[in-house]
């Protein structure tokens, strides 16, 4: 199967403190999973999970502790950063801090053009420009010479995926690309990565905290929880049959936006982020509803149950391991 | 139904702005009427620039300038009597103020003095606003306090810094809820917390406002919370109230265009039928369009909503809606 994004047991640590009391914080664990051209990923969690990290590292502006990322079979490092930019792009939280308040929008648009060397003179440029733009709904005129504080929060993301959309991208990888926008017009972002996957096939990586916007756009799911992915498979799966505890409880949290699913039960709130991370065994196991001794000393292994991946101890006997699953995946 | 605790009459606060020696006028609260009662939670919602925070300003009599109120009262019922807050002289204003109303700004987790230890806040709030109590007495209330609402108590011994956004928005709202005011007012209180986080913070809430069977008015754009607490909602649109109506029926019969957009946007889990965001952008607040000011973004405008402005009122009982279709469609007068 033809692979757009592998990432490959991707880890990353982060020390904390002075000299003399150092604590190191893995913000992501061997985090493992792979992309194929057309699909919509989400990356979903708290803050705090390693979702953005994950994605730094993916966009090369951070630097693994270990591990890999290929992306079109080819090993993402520096000296390929031209490459690896032209196809990989991105699109972030705040739109409004993505741009310099002080420089017209379009300079941004004509420097990537200039950048990649994608048109040779100016009238191809704005071709080239207005032809991006129309895919997200705006047009040229109403764009050109306008300065951030002129669009609409949700104007401005769509401007900001236009410029991304410029060198052709095969995968938009868009960090929280909602939580700035409001609720009445989230709907247009997202639909436009529907768009994006079914008239252009490119891949979007989802990275959100959104559940209810993930499962409406996405195809796959992979749900982080202190560095480590606990729970990955397709959204249907996921979502509306979480098998992890955590997922479980997220799904739960979720205020759904109608009145007869009001909550009933009181939840529990975390100790500290610093303990969870630092926590052998299970880092959920201090709040997990079905804790079990194996739970607060042995990390559980990645469980594949039913095509769903788990990292649970509760599936331990129903599964094989993920050797298995390796082996699987290869033939 | 119950009593009416705060009200307000035509009310209407504007920014005034001097920019380059040219009047700015940003019409954020515009002849507004509520009637807000006791032992319910009232949530406002609306798009970021709506007028929302400014509207909560406004009922907790905090008009500053730039802030300026240009008509209209806001009305607190305090034993019966009818108070406008807008015109007491600030000493008054100061002892209703935590005692009768009470106000959780947004972005309030942040309003914590971080090199004060939490229970010398709570002395100095304390200290300021209930007499006679000693240091022990006072700290012992703060600590119960705390226990009761299910914090744990040795955060009274922690800096702002150790704890998690999550908890410091809970002692926040704890903090509002100490003397047991009447109201409560929230601007935002989960936002930019996670989701699980945001559950326990909304718990809180629910929970102070159970036991104190007070009022808590929440202000917040995200429906799935309104939907899981407020017991009615009003839908404010550029910087005016456009429908207000018990929870239920916002989310199921919404009359008002806008709030029929608001509602079917939101994406549901087992459903992935496409849906469509608001067309178009929010109006700028100093430049409203004529009429109806959600004319532009309607898709069922009509000549007289370009023209003017549509009355805010019950087309049914506990129903108000401003809109010249529910107008037409003739829903019966006024209840």
């Amino acid at each position: 199967m033809e692979r757009l994004l592998e990432v490959d047991q991707l880890t990353k640590v982060f020390s904390l403190g002075s000299i003399t009391s150092k604590i190191k914080i893995t913000a992501t664990d061997n985090v493992t999973f792979d992309m194929k051209p057309g699909e919509i990923f989400t990356l979903a969690g708290e803050s705090g999970c390693g979702k953005t990290t994950t994605a730094k590292m993916v966009l090369g502006f951070e630097e693994p502790t270990s591990g890999t990322i290929m992306h079109q079979g080819k090993v993402q490092g520096n000296n390929e950063k031209v490459w690896f930019t032209e196809g990989v792009q991105a699109i972030f939280q705040d739109p409004f801090s993505t741009f310099n308040p002080l420089r017209t929008v379009d300079r941004y648009f004509f420097e990537t053009v200039d950048n990649f060397g994608l048109a040779d003179n100016k009238k191809d440029a704005i071709r080239l420009i207005d032809e991006k733009l129309r895919a997200v709904g705006l047009t040229y005129e109403e764009f050109a010479g306008k300065y951030p504080s002129e669009f609409s929060g949700g104007q401005l993301q769509r401007v900001s995926i236009a410029r991304a959309l410029l060198t052709d991208p095969t995968l938009l990888i868009a960090d929280e690309p909602v939580s700035m926008v409001d609720a009445s017009l989230r709907m247009s972002i997202v639909n436009l990565f529907k768009k994006l996957r079914d008239e252009f096939g490119m891949s979007v990586l989802y990275i959100t905290h959104d559940l209810a916007t993930a499962y409406y756009v996405s195809d796959r799911i992979a749900v982080m929880f202190r560095g480590n992915i606990i729970e990955m498979g397709s959204v249907e799966q996921v979502l509306m049959e979480p098998k992890h505890p955590y997922t479980q409880l997220l799904r739960e949290s979720i205020p759904e936006a109608d009145p007869d699913s009001r909550w009933k039960e009181k939840v529990n709130l975390s100790e500290t982020e610093e303990q969870e991370y630092l926590r052998t065994g299970c880092r959920f196991a201090g709040r997990c509803p079905e804790v079990m001794d194996i739970c607060k000393g042995v990390v559980p292994p990645d469980l594949l149950v039913n095509g769903v991946l788990v990292k649970c101890h509760l599936y331990q006997e129903q599964t094989a391991d993920r050797q298995l699953v390796d082996v699987e995946m290869q033939s | 139904m119950n009593n009416t605790i705060l009200s307000t009459e035509n009310l209407k606060t504007f920014y005034v702005l001097e920019v380059q020696g040219e009047q700015k006028v940003v019409k954020a609260v515009n002849e507004i009427n509520l009637d807000i009662r006791e032992n319910e939670i009232y949530g406002i919602a609306g798009e970021s620039g709506c007028g929302k925070s400014t509207l909560l300003k406004a009922l907790a009599a905090v008009i500053e300038p730039p802030l300026r109120l240009i008509d209209g009262s806001v009305f607190y019922h305090v034993d019966g009597k009818k108070i406008d807050v807008t015109q007491i002289p600030d000493e008054p204003m100061r002892r209703l103020r935590w005692d009768y109303v009470s106000y959780v700004p947004q972005g309030s987790m942040s309003a914590l003095n971080p090199v004060k230890r939490l229970k010398d806040t709570y002395e100095d709030f304390i200290s300021s606003h209930v007499a006679g109590k000693s240091r022990g007495e006072a700290l012992q209330l703060a600590r119960q306090h705390i226990v009761e609402l299910g914090l744990p108590p040795q955060i009274m011994d922690a800096y702002p810094h150790q704890l998690s956004g999550g908890m410091r928005q809970r002692v926040t709202i704890a903090l509002a809820a100490l003397l047991e005011p009447q109201i409560i007012i929230a601007d935002e209180p989960t936002t930019a917390l996670d989701v699980v986080v945001q559950r326990g913070v909304v718990q809180l809430l629910r929970e102070i406002q159970q036991r104190l069977e007070n009022t808590i008015i929440l202000v917040t754009h995200d429906m799935g919370i309104h939907a899981n607490v407020a017991d009615r909602i009003g839908i404010m649109y550029a910087g005016r109230m456009v429908e207000e109506a018990p929870t239920d029926t916002i989310f199921r019969e919404p009359l008002h265009p806008y709030t029929q957009y608001l509602i079917n946007s939101l994406p549901k889990f087992g459903d992935k039928t496409p849906r469509e965001s608001v067309p178009g952008s929010p109006p700028s607040l100093t430049d409203l369009p004529t009429g109806c000011a959600f004319h532009p973004r309607c898709p069922f405008v009509m000549d007289i909503c370009r023209q003017e402005i549509p009355e805010y009122k019950n087309v049914k009982p506990n129903h108000k809606v401003a809109c010249w279709l529910v107008e037409e469609k003739s829903y019966g007068k006024a209840a």
